[in-house]
C-alpha cells in the first residue's frame, strides 16, 4: 500500500517525509520534479507518475504537493482519497494547511500520520477518533501542558474505534445543545455567447455542526426529497431508511461534518440567477480592443446577489486594460493576463458595469480567441433547487436542542463563453 | 537532554528529533540514548520513541534488540490499546532476528479478545511476510483463522493481508464469501475497497458469465426455468435461461448501496465490480455515481475520467445521457480536458454529433494550444467514425487551415491527411487548397503531410503537384528531415506518373539528397534512384517501381487511445498507467462451468430456500407466486404484454389484467403445451407490428363468425382469436364487441375477469377496423353507433369505421427523459368509450429501466379546461414490461396539444399529445346523393380547395384512398365517376361534417376540395392531404 509520503512546497522543496515501511530515498521525487517541469502549470502535473521501481501518486492542495510512494498495485483512487483525507485532517487540526502550519506542528503531524496509517493501510481516518487519540493543539492546551507536564496523547483506545458508531465520541457533554445545518448549493453552468445555457447542474451539500450531549438520534426530512437525484452520505446515515422513506436518519458525529452531498437531476431546469451582457471585441489592424461587461440578476426570487467576483483570462496579446467599473474595483495582472473584478453586491436598480479599452501588443495580430468569463456569487437564504428541509427531530435524549437551518446558493464552476463559433457546423446543421 | 531525568525535557528533545526525521536528516547516532526511553511512562514520549525506533531499527539492529523485551511485556498489558501499539511497533521493526518472536506475537494477537488487537495482528502479518517470506505457510494459517473473524474491524485488514501474502489461495475465501458480502456495508471504508476488489477477482473465477448472448426470452423457456430448482431469482436474471448464482447476486446486491459512499475509492471499486461482474443491463446503475465523482478533486476526476473513457468505448449508451457533464471548462487542467475530449469523442454518434461538434468548435479556440490540437484530432476521429459528418468536418478543418496559430494549422493538416486517405475520391479541391496554403505553413509535420498527400494523389492534381515539387526543389536544403524525405517521395511518385515534366526536377532533388547530412535521406535517395531511374542492372525492380510506390495504402484507423485499456481491471493502478504494475493480479476470464457452489456453504445453512420440483405447472407457478412477488409480477407482465398489449377498452389496471392472465395461463397450461406455446409465441410478435397482425387476424375472424353468430352477442366476430378463444367460447358468451359496448365499460371489466376472448379482442383492437366493410356492417352495430353520437343526424350519414387505418405511433415520453419510463401513443381511430366527444388515444407504457415503476398515473393537466379521461393508476410496472392503456381526450376540434403530467411514484414528467387534424374526425358513410347535397350546403366560405399535382402512378383509387385515410379518419363515400373520390367524416367533438372530394384532371393534376364549417380545420386538413397526396 502506501510506502512513504513526501510533502513538497511550491518552490520544489521537500519539507516533510514519512515512511511506513522501509525508507525510500527522497531521490524518488526527482521523477516528480521532472514531471513538474514538463507541466506548464501546477495543476497539470499528472496525478499518477510511474518510475522504474515505484509509482508516485500526488495531490495538490493549498499549493502543497502530497506525494505518496507506492510500490505495488493499489487502486489509485484509494491513495488519492486518503491523501485528501490527510489534508482535511490537517486543516481540521491546524485551521489552515500551509507549509508553516505543518512545520510548526511537525510532531502532531507525525503522530497523526502514525495513527492514520499502519504499514501503509489506513487505520483511523475519522476525525472524531483521531481527536481522541491526539488532541488538537490549542494555545490553552499548550500552556497547560507545559505547566503540568501532561500530554496531548490519549492513553486509552478511542471508544469509537470499537463501537458500532465509530464516528461518534462517547460521553459528549454540552451545556448548550445545538444542531445547525447549512444547505449549500452550487451552480455549475456553462453559458453560451448568446446567453443560452449549454449545461447547468446543481450540486448541493448539507454541512452540519452538531453539538449535542449524549447519543442523540436525529431524523431530517425534506419537503421535496424527489429533487435529490444522486446522493452520497456520511457513513452515519442509515441507508435503508432513506431508500424506503426518503428520510435521513442518523446518529451524528460530534462537531462539524458533511452529512450529505447531492446532485439535483439535470432534467429539472436550472434557474440561472445572474445574466451577463458582454461585448469584448478586437479589431483587425488596431492595437485596441473594446471591453464592456454588465451583470444583472434574474430569477433570484427577490434575494440579493452578493460577493460577486468576475474573473477572466484575457488573451495573451493583451498588454494592459484601461477599464472603468461602475462599482467595486478591478485588477489586471499583466503577467498572467488575469482580469478580476470584485463587484460586491448587485443592485438591480443600477447594474454593475465594467467598460473600457484593452491595449494590445503593438503589431500583434488580433487574438483568435475570446476569453471566458468566470463568475462567483453568493445568494443567502435560498437554495436554488428549491430544496426545503421539512423538520428535524431528535430521539434518544431528553433535552430540547436548538435547531437551525441555513440556505445558501453559490456559483460553482460558472462560466460564460464569449467565443464566436466558426462556420463549420452552423452552415451544415 | 535525553539523559535528563525530567520528563518534559526528554519530551522536548524527542520532539526535536522527530523534527529532524521529518526533514529527512539523519538522527541515527542518537539511537542508544533514545532506546533507553522506550519504557517511559509518559505515553507521548513513548510514542515518539516508537516513531524513532521504527525509522532507524533497520540500521541499528543490535541496539534495537534492547527494546524488544519492553514490547514483549507490553503485549501482555491489560489495556488493549497498549497491546495493539506494542504489536504494531514490534512488527514494524525490520530486524530479521526477531522473526520468531513476531510470529509468536501475531499468533497470540490473532486470538486476542479485542478486535482492535486482532486487526493489528492482520497488519502485522504483511509486515512479517515482507520481512521473511519463508513464513508464508504459517502466516496463511493465521490468515485463515482471521478470515473467519466476524468483526467488521478485522475484515478489511485481513483481506489486505490475504491479498499481499497469498492472493492465489482462493479456496480460503469460499467459506467466508457470504459473510464478507453481508458484513461489507459495515466495514470501514478502506477495508471496503480492498474487499470489493478481492471479491471481484473471486467472483470471476467462481461464477459463470452473466453476459451470455444466447440468453433466451422465450416464455416456454421461462416456464421450464421455473421448474428447475433454482434457489433464488431476482431482478432480470430470471428472464433468461441463464441462472445467476445466488451468491453472485448476493454480491451485487450488497455492494450496490456502497455507490452512495462519500469515499470515491469505494464508489469506484463498486463501479468496477459491476462493470466486470454484473449482467450488461445492470451496469448502467453505476453511471450516475461515477458522474457524481467528477465533482470531486482534480486528481479524482483524472482517475475517474480515465475509467469512464475505457467504459465509454464499449458502452456508449451508459454515459450518453450525461454527455453534458463532460463538457470542458476553461478552468480544467489540460489532462482533464483531454480526457473529457476523449470521452466526448467516444460518445459521439449520429444523433448527438452536431451538438458535440458545436462544442468542439469552442475548444478549437481555446487558449490552451495542446488542447486545441487534441480537439482537432478528436474532430478527425468523429469524422471517420460517423460518415454523415465527414464532409462537414473536412470543410471545417480546411477552414482551420487559415487559422493564425501554427500548431492548429499543423494539426489540421495532419488530420485532413488521414481523413483524405480514408476516402480519397472527390477531394482534389481540398488538396489543391492545401497546396496553395503550403507556402504559409511552417510546421514540418504539416508540410510533410501535404507533400505526402500530393504524391499520393498526384494524378488527381496533375498541374499542381509538379509545381509544388518545383518549389520544394528550391528550398530543399533548408527543410527539416521529415520534409526532405517526403519531397524525395513526391519526386519519385511524380517521376513515375508524369516523367515528362518532372524528370529534371527529380534528378535534381535526388542529387541534393545524395549529399545530405542525414544518412536516412541519403539512404532513401539511393533506394529511390535505383528503383525509378531506368538502368541496365536494376531493370527487374524497375518494372515494379510503379506498383511499389503507388500501391494503394490502407487508410489509417483513427481510434481511441483507450482502446486496449480494458485488458486491465478498471480502477487499478495498471489501468491508470496502462502498464502492468508489480503485484497486479489479472482478472481471470469467466469459467465455462461454474465450480461447485456448495464450497461456499457454511455449516450453518444459509437461509436459501430450495423448491422441490412440483407436479403440475399451475401449482408450481402459484406456489412461487406466493413467495416471490417479483416473479409473480414478472410473469404477469409477461403474459400481460402478450395478451393485452394493445388493450384499450378494458382499461383495467395492470394488476387486474395481471390476475386475469394469471388465471388464463393456468388454464392454458392445463391444455396441451403446444397450444400455449403457440399463443405465446404469437402474442410475442404482435406488439411489434400492428398492421401485420391485423392482416393475420382476418382469417380466424372470418372463420369464427358463424360460430359466434349463434351466440347471443352479435358482433364478436372480429374479436375471437386463434385457438385459445375457441376453447373458451363455451365457457361464457363472448363479451360484447368493443364498438358496441361504449357505455358498458364496467361490464367489460367484470367479464374480463373470466374471459380470455376479451383479452384477445383487446389485443387485436386494430383488427376490427379492417374486417368489416361498410356494406357488410351489421345493422345492430350501426344503430348502436348512431345512437351514441349521431342521433340527430339523418340515417343516411352514419358514422362508420374506416376501412383502413395505418397506425402512426408517436413518442410521448422518451425513456431517457422518463428515467426508464417510456410512453408512446397512437390514435386507434375508434369512437371513444368514455364520451362521444373524446378522441381515444392509446398509450403504450414501457418500463425500460431496471427497477419497478410504481403508481403510474396522470397528474396535472393543462389547459385546465381540457377534458381527459385518464387511465386507472397502474400500480406496478416491472422492468422491461409494457402495458397499454387507453385515454379519452376532448380536443374540442382544435389541434391544440393536450398537456398533462405522467407521474410515477417518484417522478413526474410533463408530456403532451398533439393530435393531427385528421385524427379529430370520425368517418361517416353517406351516399353520393347525400354527399352532393351536403356539399352544396357548405359552399362559399365553407369551401377550401387546392390544385395538386400527382404522379400518374398514384391516381389509382386504391392509392388515393390509402393516402387520404392515412391522413384523416374519414370514410369513403361511393362515387359514380372514376375520376372523382369522395370522403366524408365528422369532427369528433362538435360533429360538424367534413367532406373531402378529389377530382382528378388530365395531366396528373387534381382538384382537392374540402367543405366544412370549421374553416381552420379545413385549411389544416387541406395542407396535410396535399402533402400526403403529392408525396406518395
Amino acid at each position: 500500500m502506501i510506502h512513504s509520503l513526501f510533502l513538497i512546497n511550491a518552490s520544489g522543496d521537500i519539507f516533510l517525509e514519512k515512511h511506513w515501511k522501509s525508507v525510500v530515498s527522497r531521490s524518488v521525487c526527482d521523477y516528480f520534479f521532472e514531471a513538474q517541469e514538463r507541466a506548464t502549470e501546477p495543476e497539470n502535473v499528472p496525478p499518477v507518475i510511474p518510475t522504474p521501481h515505484h509509482y508516485l501518486i500526488s495531490v495538490l492542495r493549498h499549493r502543497i504537493y502530497f506525494v505518496a510512494v507506492i510500490q505495488s498495485e493499489v487502486p489509485p483512487l484509494f491513495v488519492i482519497e486518503f491523501l485528501h483525507r490527510v489534508v482535511d485532517t490537517f486543516q481540521d487540526y491546524f485551521g489552515v494547511c500551509t507549509e508553516a502550519a505543518i512545520k510548526d506542528n511537525v510532531v502532531v503531524v507525525y503522530e497523526l500520520l502514525e495513527e492514520m496509517l499502519d504499514n501503509g493501510f489506513p487505520l483511523a481516518t475519522e476525525s472524531n477518533i483521531l481527536k481522541e487519540l491526539i488532541k488538537p493543539p490549542t494555545i490553552l492546551r499548550t500552556m497547560v501542558n507545559t505547566i503540568t507536564g501532561s500530554t496531548n496523547v490519549g492513553e486509552q483506545l478511542p471508544t469509537g474505534q470499537l463501537s458500532v458508531v465509530p464516528w461518534r465520541r462517547t460521553g459528549v457533554k454540552y451545556t448548550n445543545n445545538e444542531a445547525y445545518f447549512d444547505v449549500v448549493e452550487e451552480i455549475d453552468a456553462i453559458i453560451d455567447k448568446s446567453g443560452s445555457t449549454i449545461t447547468a447542474e446543481i450540486q448541493g451539500v448539507i454541512d452540519a455542526c452538531v453539538k449535542l450531549t449524549g447519543m442523540p438520534d436525529l431524523t431530517l426530512s425534506f419537503m421535496n426529497p424527489r429533487l435529490l437525484d444522486d446522493v452520497s452520505f456520511h457513513p452515519c446515515v442509515r441507508f435503508k431508511r432513506w431508500e424506503a422513506e426518503r428520510i435521513l436518519s442518523f446518529i451524528p458525529p460530534d462537531g462539524n461534518f458533511r452529512l450529505l452531498s447531492y446532485h439535483v437531476s439535470s432534467q429539472n431546469l436550472v434557474a440561472i440567477p445572474v445574466y451577463v451582457k458582454h461585448n469584448i471585441t478586437f479589431r483587425e489592424g488596431s492595437s485596441q480592443g473594446r471591453f464592456d461587461l454588465t451583470l444583472g440578476p434574474k430569477q433570484t426570487m427577490g434575494k440579493a446577489v452578493e460577493s460577486v467576483l468576475v474573473s477572466s483570462q484575457l488573451p495573451r496579446g493583451v498588454l494592459n486594460a484601461n477599464l472603468n467599473p461602475s462599482q467595486g474595483a478591478y485588477t489586471f495582472d499583466p503577467v498572467t493576463k488575469l482580469l478580476t473584478w470584485d463587484v460586491g453586491k448587485i443592485n438591480p436598480q443600477k447594474l454593475p458595469n465594467l467598460k473600457g479599452t484593452m491595449n494590445l501588443q503593438a503589431g500583434a495580430s488580433k487574438p483568435d480567441e475570446n476569453p471566458t468569463i468566470n463568475i462567483q456569487f453568493k445568494i443567502q437564504q435560498m437554495a436554488i433547487s428549491g430544496l426545503k428541509v421539512n423538520r428535524l427531530d431528535m430521539y434518544g435524549e431528553k433535552y430540547k436542542p436548538f435547531k437551525g437551518i441555513k440556505y445558501m446558493t453559490k456559483a460553482g464552476k460558472f462560466q460564460v463563453r464569449t467565443y464566436q463559433h466558426f462556420l463549420m457546423v452552423q452552415t451544415s446543421m | 537532554m535525553l539523559e535528563s531525568n525530567k520528563e518534559s525535557l526528554k519530551l522536548e528533545a524527542m520532539k526535536r528529533i522527530v523534527g529532524l526525521i521529518s526533514k529527512g536528516k539523519n538522527a541515527s547516532e542518537l539511537f542508544p540514548a533514545v532506546v533507553k526511553n522506550v519504557a517511559s511512562k509518559n505515553i507521548e514520549l513513548k510514542k515518539l520513541v516508537y516513531v524513532y525506533l521504527v525509522r532507524y531499527a533497520e540500521e541499528q539492529q543490535d541496539l534495537a534488540l534492547l527494546s524488544i523485551s519492553t514490547f514483549q511485556r507490553a503485549l501482555k498489558d491489560p489495556n488493549q490499546f497498549i497491546r495493539a501499539s506494542a504489536l504494531r511497533v514490534l512488527s514494524s521493526i525490520r530486524v530479521p532476528i526477531i522473526v520468531p518472536i513476531m510470529m509468536l506475537a501475531i499468533k497470540e494477537a490473532a486470538s486476542d479478545l479485542s478486535p482492535y488487537v486482532r486487526k493489528t495482528s492482520a497488519h502485522a502479518i504483511q509486515k512479517l511476510f515482507s520481512l521473511d517470506p519463508d513464513q508464508k505457510e504459517q502466516l496463511i494459517e493465521v490468515i485463515e483463522k482471521l478470515l473467519k473473524d466476524k468483526s467488521t474491524l478485522v475484515a478489511g485488514s485481513v483481506v489486505v493481508a490475504f491479498e499481499e501474502v497469498c492472493p492465489d489461495r482462493i479456496d480460503l475465501i469460499h467459506k467466508n464469501f457470504r459473510k464478507l458480502c453481508n458484513l461489507l456495508v459495515d466495514v470501514e471504508e478502506w477495508g471496503q475497497v480492498v474487499i470489493i476488489n478481492m471479491l471481484t477477482r473471486y467472483a470471476r473465477t467462481q461464477f459463470t458469465s452473466p453476459w451470455r448472448e444466447d440468453a433466451m426470452f422465450d416464455e416456454n423457456n421461462e416456464k421450464a426455468f421455473y421448474d428447475s430448482d433454482s434457489e433464488e431469482k431476482k431482478g432480470q436474471a430470471d428472464v433468461k435461461t441463464y441462472i445467476m448464482d445466488p451468491d453472485h447476486r448476493l454480491l451485487l446486491r450488497n455492494t450496490k448501496p456502497l455507490l452512495q459512499s462519500r469515499n470515491t475509492a469505494v464508489v469506484m471499486a463498486v463501479a468496477q465490480l459491476y462493470w466486470h461482474l454484473a449482467p450488461k443491463h445492470e451496469v448502467s446503475i453505476v453511471t450516475k455515481s461515477l458522474v457524481r465523482l467528477l465533482r470531486s478533486h482534480r486528481e479524482v476526476q483524472y482517475v475517474v475520467l480515465q475509467n469512464i473513457a475505457t467504459m465509454s468505448i464499449q458502452r456508449k449508451g451508459m454515459f450518453e445521457p450525461y454527455m453534458k457533464s463532460f463538457y470542458v471548462r476553461s478552468t480544467d487542467s489540460t489532462h482533464i480536458k483531454t480526457l473529457k475530449l476523449e470521452i466526448l469523442t467516444n460518445l459521439a454518434n449520429e444523433a448527438n454529433i452536431s451538438t458535440i461538434l458545436r462544442e468542439f468548435q469552442t475548444y478549437v479556440k481555446s487558449q490552451d494550444k495542446a488542447f486545441a490540437a487534441a480537439t482537432i484530432q478528436a474532430i478527425g476521429r468523429c469524422a471517420t467514425n460517423i460518415s454523415e459528418v465527414t464532409d462537414t468536418c473536412l470543410n471545417g478543418l480546411v477552414l482551420l487551415l487559415s487559422n493564425r496559430d501554427e500548431s492548429v494549422v499543423a494539426e489540421s493538416v495532419v488530420v485532413i491527411k488521414k481523413l483524405l486517405q480514408t476516402q480519397p475520391n472527390q477531394h482534389s479541391d481540398i488538396i489543391s487548397h492545401m497546396a496553395k496554403l503550403f507556402d504559409n505553413i511552417t510546421v514540418p509535420m504539416a508540410r510533410a503531410s501535404i507533400l505526402w498527400l500530393m504524391g499520393e494523389y498526384c494524378e488527381r492534381v496533375p498541374k499542381i503537384a509538379p509545381d509544388v515539387l518545383r518549389k520544394m526543389a528550391k528550398t530543399f536544403t533548408v527543410e527539416e528531415d521529415i520534409v526532405k524525405l517526403q519531397t524525395v517521395n513526391l519526386a519519385a511518385k511524380l517521376f513515375l506518373t508524369n516523367s515528362k515534366q518532372t524528370k529534371l526536377l527529380t534528378q535534381y532533388i535526388l542529387n541534393l539528397g545524395k549529399y545530405d547530412q542525414n544518412y536516412d535521406i541519403r539512404d532513401r535517395t539511393r533506394f529511390i534512384r535505383q528503383l525509378i531511374v531506368p538502368s541496365e542492372k536494376s531493370s527487374t525492380l524497375n518494372k515494379y517501381a510503379r506498383r511499389i510506390l503507388l500501391a494503394s495504402k490502407p487508410a489509417p484507423v483513427l481510434e481511441s487511445a483507450f482502446k486496449d485499456r480494458d485488458r486491465f481491471q478498471l480502477g487499478t493502478l495498471s489501468h491508470s498507467l496502462n502498464i502492468k504494475t508489480s503485484g497486479y493480479q489479472e482478472l481471470s476470464e469467466w469459467p465455462a462451468v461454474a465450480p461447485d457452489p456448495s464450497v461456499r456453504n457454511v455449516e450453518v445453512i444459509e437461509p436459501v430456500k430450495e423448491w422441490a420440483p412440483s407436479v403440475g405447472k399451475a401449482k408450481q407457478s402459484k406456489s412461487e407466486d406466493k413467495f416471490y412477488s417479483d416473479d409473480e409480477e414478472k410473469e404477469e407482465n409477461a403474459s400481460d404484454s402478450s395478451s393485452s398489449d394493445d388493450s384499450d377498452s378494458s382499461s383495467s389496471s395492470s394488476e387486474e389484467s395481471g390476475s386475469e392472465s394469471e388465471e388464463e395461463s393456468n388454464e392454458e397450461s392445463e391444455k396441451t403445451s403446444s397450444d400455449s406455446g403457440k399463443s405465446s409465441s404469437e402474442s410475442e410478435t404482435e406488439p411489434k407490428n400492428n398492421s401485420k397482425k391485423a392482416t393475420r387476424k382476418k382469417k380466424p375472424a372470418d372463420s369464427d363468425s358463424d360460430e359466434s353468430d349463434s351466440k347471443a352477442s352479435s358482433s364478436s366476430a372480429e374479436s375471437s382469436s386463434s385457438s385459445v378463444s375457441d376453447s373458451d367460447d363455451d365457457s361464457e358468451p363472448p363479451a360484447p364487441q368493443k364498438k358496441s359496448n361504449v357505455k358498458a365499460r364496467p361490464k367489460v371489466e367484470v367479464k374480463s375477469k373470466k374471459e380470455v376472448s376479451l383479452l384477445d379482442l383487446d389485443d387485436f383492437s386494430p383488427a376490427p377496423m379492417n374486417a368489416p366493410k361498410p356494406s357488410v356492417f351489421s345493422p345492430s352495430l350501426l344503430s348502436d353507433l348512431e345512437g351514441l353520437s349521431l342521433s340527430n343526424v339523418s340515417s343516411a350519414m352514419q358514422v362508420t369505421t374506416p376501412s383502413f387505418g395505418p397506425m402512426k405511433t408517436f413518442e410521448l415520453l422518451h425513456h431517457m427523459t422518463g428515467k426508464g419510463l417510456s410512453a408512446k401513443y397512437h390514435f386507434p381511430r375508434q369512437p371513444c368509450l368514455y364520451q362521444p366527444s373524446m378522441v381515444s388515444v392509446q398509450v403504450i407504457l414501457t418500463n425500460g429501466s431496471d427497477h419497478t415503476l410504481e403508481e403510474i398515473h396522470v397528474g396535472d393537466r393543462s389547459p385546465a379546461s381540457l377534458h381527459i379521461h385518464c387511465f386507472n393508476t397502474i400500480e406496478r410496472l416491472e422492468p422491461r414490461a409494457s402495458v397499454t392503456v387507453s385515454m379519452g381526450i376532448d380536443f374540442s376540434d382544435s389541434t391544440q396539444a393536450a398537456n398533462f403530467q405522467l407521474c410515477t411514484k417518484e417522478d413526474q414528467f410533463s408530456v403532451s399529445i398533439q393530435p393531427a387534424v385528421g385524427e379529430l374526425l370520425m368517418p361517416s358513410t353517406m351516399t353520393e346523393a347525400d354527399f352532393c347535397k351536403e356539399q352544396k350546403k357548405l359552399l362559399g366560405m365553407n369551401e377550401t380547395s387546392a390544385t395538386i399535382t400527382m404522379t400518374t402512378a398514384n391516381t389509382s383509387s386504391q392509392t388515393i384512398n390509402k393516402q387520404v385515410l392515412s391522413v384523416a379518419n374519414v370514410g369513403v363515400a361511393p362515387s359514380s365517376q372514376n375520376n372523382f373520390h369522395r370522403f366524408a367524416g365528422r369532427t369528433v367533438s362538435s360533429g360538424a361534417l367534413v367532406l373531402v372530394s378529389l377530382e382528378l384532371k388530365e395531366s396528373s393534376s387534381a382538384l382537392l376540395t374540402i367543405n366544412t364549417e370549421k374553416s381552420i380545420m379545413a385549411s389544416m386538413l387541406l395542407q396535410d392531404l396535399k402533402q400526403a397526396l403529392t408525396e406518395a
